[in-house]
């Protein structure tokens, strides 16, 4: 028998993982859908976002500046990677592109793993956020209702930024065609760099975010990356909409199927990916001919 | 130059097979290192077949190397099964079934899609083996008391547990999943996994079913996993569930990166390297874990600077060596590529391979009724009927974005009409995909080349003509290709009639514009169509390039029936016994030569606003 308690917790939760993933997989699909680069390394701007903010937390002991100093520091390591490595593979194949990146992914986190060890950190929630919080009908941890609020207050300001801006535009415009924006005089390789920063800042941002609620360890971005492709695949190449609702979607199978099996959360996604995969290949928010 | 002496790669393989327990424990090499050499090179063949030879990247090799293994493993400990072999075969029939149902889910899509999915189901595999499988996988700990290989003579029994006759055992498998992927990569499939890495979109075209073929080369890829994870609970006596882990795929992927994927032996020497160095890094160096750390620059680093790995840097290093010596030996010889490119003499088309049967006396050969494609709410074509007969050489001219080649891609099929029927000899072709329309003798050259770019010319042709000869899926993964019946007549027939028989051998990469040309509209005859499309065959030509290609479609349109769209009138002109003129996605007009030039309707569609001004 279901407890109904339970449940609704267990809906927050994956309210909450979902806006996670979302953040993250809005990140993985605008660096893709302008740069056509599909990043394996983002799983481990994650991590890197998460060791960044902890790192600061333990300096600073604010919650505020970790949030800051790690999703600039994650901003800097996008930039330098379009910069150094990336730039020289766009005209290479996709192949290479991926290879590169998975190579850089296990960089970073072998990196870390020989600076701070194999063995997890814990960064505290920020004291205003201590607690549990009885919202009537149950009780609930604090931080993670927060989480909700901050990650959800970094998607608009991300949509503001794409929807609502000028550089936003010419991303947008670069998603579906980076020669034409080229053409028309736009220094693409600067808006290349720009995007390719903001996409993992929006790792880097949820890794911080997500530190409090789980303990850091280098291999942590792995089954995030795992979750993000699937979100992805659900909600469509190149699609932030999508990436909203595949995120939504992926949190919520995730944290339900775990109430009553978490062996099978995978299997669920799976599930979930492949109906989407055979009733619409380009998933539920994306277009045809973007991959 | 190797491919000359038969078998001399395979020969060459089992000396450095017999050879290499004895030499490489004095390079450093332990004995268990270089089983594991193998059996990671085992894993990385099929992986090649499928990343370097079709070009697609998976990232899920770990789920079939895990599955062949576990079954191998479950099979040798939970049940009474003891025949090792067997066992070994088993799972990687298992493996293989189970590919093949991933493999329809994951080949629903391509490129990065297809690398994602792949990710997402090794994950999955890790998980269902530690979980919900675990009363059958041992779970966390795996499946241990794996018994070491054994085979019985009837008269004696082999035991395979001393670690040289544990390496012969493997080494022996390695060897015949060598030579079986050496027969793969020659026959006709192999060549059309090259094609399909290279130009998707034309292989389709050209007859071949694709899909079917990247599901032969996932499930072979899967086979091959799955008989290595086999071996590895063997040689450990112990099946590790980490070998579901996607840590492992990752290995599989670098290590055929490293060595250089599409040569069958760089996941050998990719597989030598990242195990030599991890020993090395580890033992020797006593570096901990920071040795994945090391492995990992080096990989970024290889990745950017030695595009093709290893065995590709071993390649291009053989080439410098012997062409130096040739330049040294005489540099005079240099072939004079032929700067003035003799003109194709016209062969009558008697009693060669080629010619499809052709009902005698005209009668319509297409027929286009109310043919109709919008694109939202652009109308691109709009209810055209045409109609072409036997052995006509038809023409169809009309200013840009009149929709000449919207209505081409309709009547090849590549683009279904918003509505309309088309019959293609009687049959109707509506809604067929372009893979049956091509199959029937419906083929189009291409306006932008789409050629095989990595591959020679002759290879090229031999994917059009596989096609005809061998319709548009078969399995005949062993067959040598120079044992196909009909195709180097057909190849060879081909080359004269486009004029490239002097570059046979050369890579599509290197031919001059006017080369790749002929070349496209080469492909499309391979096929030998009984109706060709030709869309702008003269674009792009130099003067001199369009009068010989003028001569070359002559030839080339004894026999046939031809549909030829150009901007080039005078050709057209010259070439086409009636013209069709498109406006606006509609019929203009339809008449002979003569009557189209001296068509006011037309001279107004080109030229504009000369209302009855016309002279």
């Amino acid at each position: 028998m279901v407890n109904w308690a339970n449940f609704i917790s267990q809906c927050f939760n994956g309210l909450v993982l979902g806006a996670l993933l979302a953040l993250i997989s809005s990140g993985l699909t605008i660096i893709y859908g302008t740069l056509g680069v599909l990043n394996l390394a983002h799983g481990a701007m994650f991590m890197l976002g998460g060791y960044a903010g902890w790192l600061a937390y333990t300096y600073s002991d604010s919650f505020i500046i970790a949030v800051i100093v790690g999703s600039v520091f994650v901003m800097l390591v996008g930039v330098v990677m379009e910069r150094l490595i990336i730039r020289h593979f766009y005209s290479r194949p996709h192949e290479d592109q991926l290879l590169v990146t998975f190579g850089l992914g296990i960089v970073f986190v072998e990196g870390v793993r020989f600076f701070f060890g194999s063995l997890s950190k814990m960064t505290p929630p920020p004291a205003m956020f201590q607690g549990i919080t009885n919202l009537g009908f149950m009780f609930y941890p604090t931080y993670r209702l927060a989480a909700l609020g901050i990650v959800a207050i970094a998607l608009l300001a991300l949509y503001i930024v794409l929807y609502r801006t000028r550089i936003g535009m010419i991303v947008r415009a670069g998603i579906e065609d980076a020669v034409m924006v080229d053409s028309l005089g736009i220094d693409v390789y600067k808006i290349f760099m720009l995007v390719f920063g903001i996409g993992a800042m929006a790792a880097g941002f949820a890794g911080i975010v997500n530190a409090p609620v789980v303990s850091i360890a280098p291999d942590m971005g792995e089954a995030i990356l795992v979750q993000t492709f699937v979100v992805v695949v659900i909600g469509g190449v190149g699609s932030f909409p999508g990436a909203i609702l595949g995120g939504l979607i992926a949190g919520e199978i995730i944290s339900i199927t775990s109430m009553f099996n978490p062996g099978y959360s995978y299997v669920m996604l799976f599930v979930a990916m492949t109906l989407v995969l055979v009733l619409r290949p380009y998933g539920l928010l994306g277009s045809a001919g973007r991959e | 130059m190797l491919k000359q002496r038969p078998f001399l790669i395979e020969t060459l393989t089992a000396l450095g097979l017999i050879a290499a327990p004895f030499v490489l424990p004095y390079l450093g090499f332990s004995p268990t290192t270089i089983n594991r050499i193998l059996i990671w090179a085992l894993v990385g063949i099929g992986f090649d077949i499928l990343f370097g030879y079709t070009g697609l990247l998976s990232f899920g090799q770990s789920a079939f190397f895990g599955t062949g293994g576990m079954f191998a493993a479950y099979l040798l400990t939970q049940t009474g099964f003891t025949n090792t072999v067997a066992a070994l075969f088993l799972g990687a029939i298992v493996s293989g079934v189970i590919g093949y149902l991933v493999g329809l889910i994951a080949l629903r899509r391509t490129g990065i899609y297809f690398a994602m999915i792949t990710v997402a189901i090794a994950e999955v595999f890790f998980f269902v083996e530690f979980n919900p499988l675990s009363a059958f996988t041992g779970g966390e700990n795996g499946l241990p008391g794996v018994p070491t290989p054994n085979l019985h003579l009837g008269f004696t029994t082999l035991e395979f547990d001393t670690n040289l006759s544990m390496y012969a055992f493997i080494a022996f498998w390695y060897f015949v999943g060598l030579v079986a992927a050496l027969r793969i990569v020659r026959s006709p499939v192999g060549l059309l996994l090259r094609a399909i890495r290279d130009n998707p979109l034309r292989a389709q075209a050209l007859g071949h079913n694709i899909h079917s073929y990247k599901l032969t080369a996932f499930v072979i890829a899967a086979v091959y996993a799955g008989f290595a994870g086999g071996l590895l609970g063997m040689m450990q006596g112990f099946m590790p569930p980490d070998a579901f882990m996607f840590a492992t795929s990752g290995e599989i992927v670098m290590q055929t990166a490293i060595g250089g994927a599409g040569t069958l032996f760089g996941p050998l020497l990719g597989a030598a390297t990242w195990l030599y160095l991890s020993d090395f890094f580890q033992t020797t160096l006593h570096l901990g874990a920071t040795w994945k750390l090391i492995l990992g620059i080096v990989f970024v680093l290889l990745i950017c600077f030695l595009r093709r790995g290893l065995a590709g840097a071993i390649i291009d290093l053989y080439r410098l060596v012997t062409k130096k010596k040739q330049s040294e030996e005489g540099p005079a010889t240099a072939p004079q590529s032929s700067v003035v490119v003799k003109l194709p003499t016209p062969k009558p088309a008697t009693g060669t391979v080629h010619v499809r049967h052709q009902p005698a006396g005209g009668g319509p050969i297409l027929q286009a009724r109310g043919l109709t494609r919008r694109y939202g709410g652009v109308i691109a074509n709009s209810d055209i009927d045409f109609t072409v007969d036997y052995g006509e050489m038809r023409g169809i001219i009309g200013p840009n974005g009149a929709g000449k080649s919207t209505f081409f891609k309709m009547l090849t099929c590549e683009v279904p009409p918003s509505s309309g029927k088309i019959a293609f000899e009687g049959r109707d072709i509506t809604g067929m995909n372009v893979i049956d329309v091509c199959q029937l003798g419906l083929t189009k050259s291409y306006q932008i080349n789409q050629l095989f770019e990595r591959l020679t010319v002759r290879q090229n042709l031999e994917i059009a003509a596989l096609g005809k000869v061998r319709g548009k899926f078969r399995l005949d993964l062993f067959r040598s290709l120079a044992r196909v019946p009909g195709l180097d007549e057909q190849v060879s027939h081909t080359l004269a009639l486009v004029n490239l028989t002097h570059r046979t051998d050369t890579s599509v990469s290197e031919l001059a514009y006017g080369e790749k040309r002929r070349l496209e509209i080469g492909l499309a005859l391979a096929t030998s169509p009984s109706l060709l499309l030709l869309d702008e065959p003269l674009a792009g030509m130099s003067p001199q390039e369009r009068v010989e290609t003028v001569a070359l479609l002559k030839s080339i349109a004894q026999g046939r029936t031809m549909i030829i769209i150009d901007h080039d009138m005078d050709a057209l002109f010259e070439l086409a016994e009636k013209v069709t003129v498109l406006q606006e996605g509609r019929v203009l007009v339809e008449g002979t030569p003569d009557q189209i030039k001296n068509n006011a309707k037309v001279q107004e569609a080109y030229l504009g606003g000369v209302h009855g001004e016309v002279a």
